[in-house]
């Protein structure tokens, strides 16, 4: 049996009539880092906010271990938060500000000293023990506050887009420095962001929220390549969203594209002839076939738009013959970019792309 | 977002209902008993407009209202026209000396108006140093002080640095890329000044019209000092209520109900139109001050230190005479000076100064627990009764200072609570009077305290009141201290309802001044006045010190 750092059952939120979160239950490992990824206003922060308790339940069970915490106070879960906007208090030193959960717990000095000066190193920032937090940079705030929010040794770390504030450079690298530390004690922890490739990077598993509903739990890998639904596929990283008909010849099944375009696959499901479907299919599965123009059946024609080259990739924008744009990455290569206006052919790497039912609410794809 | 919470029952509920309980006793309660005086009537004690309809009916009580109007109005539009360009010139151009004229012209507003009103009768009164002057060496009599214009100098003079302060404040958030967009769309200096500039600060500028309609309407010193026959109506509350003709509670009641009406009336109009005006503004890049030409450089100075010297000049006045001989009465000037005014003042009126400093203290004490309190029941605890306390709190902006008092003596003048004439009931006056303002600034102070930051304590296991006390209240501290020294200086020149609820043994200074003034030329006065203005300068410089942009929130 897995040892659960939090177990969710049937999570409930009202808002008046406004459902924010609608029937959610989820396990999380003990020591699992835990994301919840979705636009704003999908409810991840009202969820997690639930967890933290400062966002009354409406329904449902939340369970740290074995403890039943629906009506404990904030205050009693032993939890430790970190805010979007670090909340720390301006007018205490970083010391102060991170011994300040522990004076609270009533402690013995020498414990707190401790304490304190342990995770003040942990984050670095003991060099600035005895300064107001104002003076130090968003990095060393972010710092602080996660200092602050560990010292007490939470049985759940909770975070709230803790690297929303920070430039991009730092984002980086703190995001880094949160996983390091996170597998490092062995917390369990529940982050929340929108930003995917953040998600991604950091997480263990990752829940997609859309509309105060889980859309998917899954691993990164797993959101990536096989979304459950194009709202994941959307969602998280690019991609193209084209339209296509089953068809069935024989024991072959496959898509044909708009422009006629057939393409043989293997892990399709539940799908039958005539059906339309929605393909989804990521910039980098698309491979350019500017040679060779084999003829309508085996490629998708299209012209180029307009390129970018960006170092790594090359990303050119190109119109379909429906008219219909699309983007594709190919690795840069030293022969010459290919020219706006140019005519190509494009095949697409059947394993990797996904298909969904019209609606786009379920996979075909195994 | 911001949700009606279910009630709480904990630490902060009880807070709630002290304070409800507080307002209920001693401002609803006092106005309800207002109201119902004035329809009442005193012999039979029936339900009777007979009062309203007095008031109404007999020219000597409804001219005082117009004349009040007339007054306020007046005082409105010249103060804007004072005040704007004052500001205006002040943010977009280098003046010299820029520190010293801010503070100059705060310190302008910061005594009481009938202080100046009795200044200006010594300069340019009938017997008036300028006028006997100006008679002796031109040959001809300068117009009579005495009336509407001398009403309407003095209150300008005294009340045209609100608008400064609001206009300035406006024009710090006026980016300095809006004026650099519409000189680069070919607009004129003057055009940009009536097209952009005046309109993104109308909404500041009706806020501190209001402020001066109000204060002017209110006053009471002025027109009774340098009125003479014009007659407004606190002036007529206060003859109803203390008057040699005879009093009259329940008149006095009928006309302070009408006045409150009248006054919510332009209240409303007031936010009505700055809620139609509004902008938010966050100025990325403040405007940058120029260097005028050096003609308009030489204009610029003249028009802002003559203002200030104008303004100031009534009190550098009263400090002049104060160091004067006087009789031995102390009530004529005579040649030479001596500082017998202020050996006068230590040895018979040191209780004042010691009235105004225990009970304006003890006012401010009040008045700053108060509205920590009610600010964070407003901003973090919103609740059904913290709504009911919000909008009670914001009932005495429309209260003349004199109705307060006049509700407070007809309220407590009774066995269970026998606070008329003792110092509790000029505490409970002034703090009724001040705390909207105090609380308004704690408000904003607070508003900008992200709320994670109670629930970062939360989460770390503080409790309520060690948030509050730990880290609420501290992260406040530097704009409730700044606001703190406005409340001090206002509280010390208060006078519309001390006036009315004072007694041997309660008298301020400002008080004192006052009754030695309404009797004449006083060295003693003087020097009771310059002791009251060394405090609002100490004061007003402990601000500046403290304050950390020199923001100003009356």
């Amino acid at each position: 049996m897995v040892d659960y750092g939090i177990r969710i059952r049937n999570a409930m939120k009202k808002y008046g009539d406004f459902v924010a979160i609608n029937d959610i239950s989820l396990d999380i490992a003990r020591g699992e880092f835990f994301t919840l990824l979705g636009p704003s206003g999908c409810g991840k922060t009202t969820f997690l906010r639930m967890i933290a308790g400062f966002n009354t339940i409406e329904g449902g069970e939340f369970y740290f271990g074995d403890r039943l915490i629906n009506d404990l106070e904030p205050a009693k879960r032993n939890i430790g938060m970190v805010f979007q906007n670090y909340a720390i208090f301006p007018h205490l030193t970083v010391k102060k500000n991170v011994a300040f959960g522990l004076t609270n717990r009533k402690l013995d000095k020498e414990t707190i000293n401790e304490q304190t000066t342990k995770f003040m190193r942990l984050m670095k920032i003991e060099e600035y023990a005895d300064r107001i937090p104002e003076k130090l940079s968003g990095g060393q705030q972010q710092r602080v506050a996660l200092a602050r929010a560990l010292a007490i040794e939470p049985e759940v770390l909770l975070m709230d887009e803790p690297l929303s504030n920070l430039d991009a450079k730092l984002r980086v690298e703190m995001r880094d420095v949160i996983k390091e530390i996170q597998k490092r004690l062995q917390i369990t922890t529940v982050y929340v962001t929108h930003d995917q490739e953040e998600a991604m990077a950091v997480s263990d598993r990752i829940a997609v929220m859309d509309r105060g509903r889980i859309q998917q739990i899954g691993t990164p890998k797993a959101l990536y390549q096989r979304p459950a639904n194009l709202f994941v596929a959307t969602f998280l990283g690019r991609t193209n969203i084209m339209r296509a008909e089953i068809f069935k010849k024989g024991d072959i099944t496959g898509l044909v594209f708009d422009g006629g375009y057939t393409l043989p696959m293997t892990n399709l499901q539940n799908v039958h002839a005539g059906q339309k479907v929605v393909v989804s299919v990521r910039p980098e599965e698309l491979v350019i076939r500017d040679e060779t123009y084999q003829g309508y059946q085996t490629c998708l024609i299209a012209t180029v738009a307009y390129s970018t080259f960006l170092g790594l990739n090359t990303h050119y924008i190109v119109e379909l013959e429906n008219r219909e744009r699309i983007e594709i990455i190919q690795e840069s290569l030293i022969k010459d970019i290919i020219e706006d206006g140019t005519m190509i052919g494009l095949v697409v790497k059947a394993e990797k792309i996904n298909v969904f039912t019209e609606d786009g609410a379920t996979s075909l794809v195994r | 977002m911001v949700k009606v919470r279910k009630f709480r029952y904990d630490f902060w509920l009880l807070i709630s209902f002290m304070i409800l309980g507080l307002y209920i006793l001693f401002m609803v309660y006092p106005l309800s008993t207002v109201v119902y005086r004035s329809v009442v009537d005193e012999e039979t004690g029936s339900f009777s407009l007979r009062y309203i309809r007095q008031f109404f009916s007999e020219p000597y009580y409804y001219q005082t209202l117009i004349n009040s109007f007339k007054v306020a109005i007046a005082t409105g539009l010249a103060s804007i026209i004072v005040g704007t360009p004052l500001a205006y010139l002040y943010t977009m151009y280098e003046v010299k000396g820029r520190k010293l004229l801010q503070f100059l012209i705060i310190l302008s507003c910061m005594s009481a108006p009938f202080i100046g009103a009795y200044a200006w009768i010594l300069l340019l009164g009938r017997k008036g140093t300028i006028t006997t002057f100006i008679q002796k060496v031109f040959g001809f009599s300068i117009p009579s002080i005495y009336g509407f214009n001398g009403i309407l100098l003095v209150l300008t003079i005294k009340l045209f640095p609100l608008v400064f302060l609001y206009v300035s404040g406006a024009l710090k958030n006026v980016d300095n890329s809006l004026l650099e967009a519409s000189d680069n769309l070919g607009c004129s200096r003057i055009k940009r000044f009536f097209v952009i500039v005046l309109p993104l600060c109308m909404p500041s500028i009706l806020a501190a019209s209001m402020m001066v309609f109000m204060r002017a309407l209110a006053d009471f010193g002025t027109p009774l000092i340098i009125g003479e026959g014009y007659m407004t109506f606190p002036v007529i509350i206060y003859n109803q209520y203390i008057g040699e003709v005879g009093t009259n509670e329940n008149f006095a009641s009928a006309i302070s109900v009408i006045a409150i009406i009248i006054t919510l009336f332009f209240f409303l109009v007031q936010r009505y139109l700055s809620h139609r005006y509004s902008f938010s503004m966050n100025a990325m890049h403040t405007i940058e001050r120029k260097k005028a030409s050096p003609i308009g450089n030489f204009f610029i100075h003249l028009y802002a230190y003559g203002v200030v010297a104008i303004s100031l000049l009534p009190q550098v006045y009263l400090v002049y005479l104060s160091f004067r001989t006087t009789s031995s009465a102390g009530i004529v000037f005579l040649e030479g000076y001596s500082l017998k005014s202020y050996q006068q003042v230590f040895s018979n009126m040191g209780g004042a100064i010691w009235n105004t400093l225990r009970i304006c203290g003890m006012a401010l004490i009040v008045i700053l627990i108060m509205a920590v309190l009610i600010s964070y029941l407003v901003v973090r605890r919103r609740n059904i009764v913290n709504a009911v306390i919000d909008s009670l709190s914001m009932i005495p902006y429309i209260i003349p200072g004199a109705v307060v008092g006049i509700s407070l003596i007809t309220s407590f003048n009774n066995p269970y609570m026998p606070l008329v004439g003792t110092a509790t009931i000029m505490v409970i006056a002034m703090v009724i009077r001040r705390i909207p303002y105090t609380i308004r600034s704690s408000v904003a102070i607070l508003s900008q305290i992200p709320l994670s930051i109670d629930e970062a304590a939360e989460s770390l296991g503080a409790g309520k009141i060690k948030i509050l006390t730990m880290i609420i209240v501290p992260m406040m501290l530097n704009g409730i201290f700044a606001g703190a020294i406005m409340s001090w200086v206002t509280l010390i020149t208060e006078l519309s309802s001390s006036i009315l609820l004072y007694s041997f043994r309660t008298q301020t200074l400002n008080v004192a001044i006052y009754s030695m003034v309404a009797k004449g030329a006083d060295g003693r006065a003087c020097a009771l006045s310059t002791i009251l203005m060394v405090f609002t300068v100490i004061s007003l410089l402990v601000f500046n010190k403290f304050s950390k942009d020199g923001e100003i929130m009356l």
